[in-house]
């Protein structure tokens, strides 16, 4: 049914997007509650800087990436002397564009459940004898479960369309970084790549609907457990 | 024993608070913003105060002048709040075992789950998740989950607030109980007068932040801060007694100093300890004996003073002995009339009717 590169495409950004949900979530949750529950100087500043990927081309993220993560990089580069490891032109690579393209999303949805959670919930935790750290684990990240399902699903479903970034950070390598969005803008740059293009849209079709629905039928169980 | 001073301001509002307290019930009473919700608060923890000292046996909670405050988690203060807040993401029986799982485990006699399970009648609600509960069921889950966190004080802030007449009266027993169980002080924050007379031994009445009055049920009852809070129609002497006679069909006779009163008590048992509180409006003043009535309850009286009331209306306080004083709001003309004054002999009339539903079971001294 589906060719050997198609399904490579399929596989990788399958596993790209949620690679790139794994490393957004406990970050996404940290800068969430930064930004609702504490103040500090800058605070503007940060929020700001959190959702740059928003308002940037993603190319220019993808850039940013290279320079910063690339091999000579201040960050890539101490992590390949240390620890061996190459971001740039690899799925691990394309994972991380991915999440910072996708990030911006993952905090907002956070931050709104943070935001309408009630507050005297914790301070009833409090007073029945449950520490901060207690009261997070016990309390608040059950509560904001839904918002934090809700933005990993978003995450996910953007995640296998990240073009931009992905390209520019990751290159285009079959079967490392070529995902749906790169096998479909290759096989458009080909001869006789229309029906293959057309196959790989539907299936991008197929994923984010099923997305979608996987997303609202969730978010319908655990309401339901929350009596919503 | 609980010795509790606080300071706070907040904008124009003060809060300066302080008691003392043995154990049983303390009611904090006042209008809503009086400052009621902020003792709370400081109390247990989740705000700070300006400057406090609060006291628990031996161990010192708060205390600003040395830099003692011990943070909320470790106090053992239970909190049930107006709005009951249970924790959606667990049942019942979660929300019971939520702050027991916490408590401390070396207690030489705990609270037990099944114990106040029992108490509060919750077996039937264990697996239920709190959107399925009445707003009374909700209070009875809270309270059982406040007692279960092992705490040495228990405050509640107008539990009862949020549920309708109904609601009230169906939870309202549940905190007789609760109290006549454990030696656990209790602070009750309320703007219901009926329920500090249901429950309360000491009354605290407050003000814009200030203390008006604080007392015992009897004092506070006659006096003329909380007439104005509670208005002229609420206001009544609340005097205790004892049962000294169950007659079939409901009647009870009530030794109150030396009068007897009959009323309408339900379970009542012959000895046991009562509170009573007759309102003012319903206390007839004569002064010669009345024959051929159907009143049930003339006693003998001493009149101790009279205050002119609101409206064109008198409040004539009256004793009955052994230190129990009625009120009673007749019309200033009546008085004229009668040629009341103090130390006049007098007889009080009083409809058992009228007591039907003010009769309560004494709170443990």
């Amino acid at each position: 049914m589906l060719s050997a590169a198609e399904s490579d495409a399929l596989v990788l950004s399958l596993s790209i997007a949620a690679r790139s949900v794994l490393f957004n979530l406990p970050l996404a949750v940290a800068v969430a509650w930064l930004l609702t529950r504490t103040r500090f100087a800058g605070r503007t500043v940060f929020d700001a800087f959190v959702h740059l990927p928003l308002v940037l081309p993603p190319v220019v993220v993808g850039y940013l990436l290279l320079v910063l993560f690339g091999i000579r990089g201040p960050i890539g580069g101490w992590l390949h002397e240390l620890f061996g490891i190459q971001l740039a032109f690899t799925s691990t690579g394309a994972a991380l564009a991915t999440a910072v393209m996708s990030f911006p999303l993952v905090v907002r949805s956070i931050r709104i459940s943070i935001d309408t959670l009630d507050r005297g919930l914790e301070d009833a935790a409090r007073t029945l004898g449950a520490g901060p750290l207690d009261r997070f684990f016990s309390i608040t990240l059950p509560l904001i479960a839904p918002g934090i399902l809700a933005g990993a699903v978003t995450a996910f479903a953007a995640g296998l369309g990240e073009f931009g970034a992905v390209i520019t950070f990751a290159s285009n390598i079959p079967g490392e970084t070529r995902t749906l969005p790169l096998a479909l803008y290759t096989a458009l740059q080909t001869p006789d790549g229309d029906s293959m293009a057309a196959r790989l849209a539907l299936i991008s079709f197929c994923l984010g609907l099923a997305g979608l629905l996987v997303s609202e039928y969730l978010a319908r169980g655990l309401r339901a457990r929350l009596g919503r | 024993m609980l010795s509790v001073q606080l300071s706070k301001r907040r904008g124009d509002f003060t809060l300066d608070l302080a008691f003392t307290m043995p154990t049983g019930v303390i009611a904090l009473f006042g209008r809503s913003g009086c400052g009621k919700s902020t003792a709370i608060a400081l109390l247990a923890g989740l705000l700070s105060p300006d400057s406090a000292r609060v006291q628990l046996d031996d161990d010192v909670l708060v205390d600003t002048a040395r830099g003692i405050d011990v943070t909320t988690h470790r106090r053992r203060v239970g909190v049930v709040f107006q709005d009951a807040r249970l924790f959606p993401h667990l049942d019942v029986r979660g929300n019971l075992g939520y702050g027991q799982k916490r408590a401390p485990r070396d207690l030489t006699r705990p609270i037990r789950f099944d114990d106040i399970v029992g108490l509060l009648g919750l077996e039937s609600l264990l697996s239920r998740r709190p959107h399925e509960l009445s707003g009374g069921e909700k209070q009875r889950v809270a309270l059982g989950r406040a007692l279960l966190a092992q705490p040495r004080l228990l405050l509640l802030d107008e539990p009862l607030a949020s549920l309708d007449a109904a609601r009230r009266a169906e939870v309202l027993p549940y905190l007789e109980r609760l109290r006549d169980t454990f030696a656990l002080p209790i602070v009750y924050v309320t703007h219901q007068f009926d329920e500090v007379l249901r429950l309360a031994n000491r009354v605290v009445l407050l003000e814009s932040g200030h203390v008006l009055v604080d007392g015992d049920i009897a004092t506070v009852s006659r006096h003329r801060a909380l007439r104005a809070i509670v208005g002229p129609d609420a206001v009544g002497a609340v005097v205790s007694g004892i049962v000294e006679r169950v007659d079939a069909g409901g009647l009870v006779q009530l030794r109150i100093g030396d009068a007897l009163l009959s009323a309408e008590f339900d379970g009542a048992v012959l000895g046991q300890r009562i509170q009573i509180q007759v309102l003012a409006r319903d206390v007839i003043v004569a002064t010669e004996p009345p024959r051929a009535l159907s009143v049930r309850n003339v006693v003998a009286a001493r009149v101790v003073s009279i205050t002119p009331d609101v409206g064109r209306a008198v409040l004539v306080e009256l004793d009955v002995g052994r230190a129990a004083t009625l009120l009673a709001r007749i019309t200033e003309r009546a008085s004229q009339e009668l040629a009341l004054a103090r130390d006049m002999q007098a007889w009080v009339l009083i409809k058992a009717v009228s007591l039907s539903g003010h009769v309560f079971n004494a709170p443990a001294r």
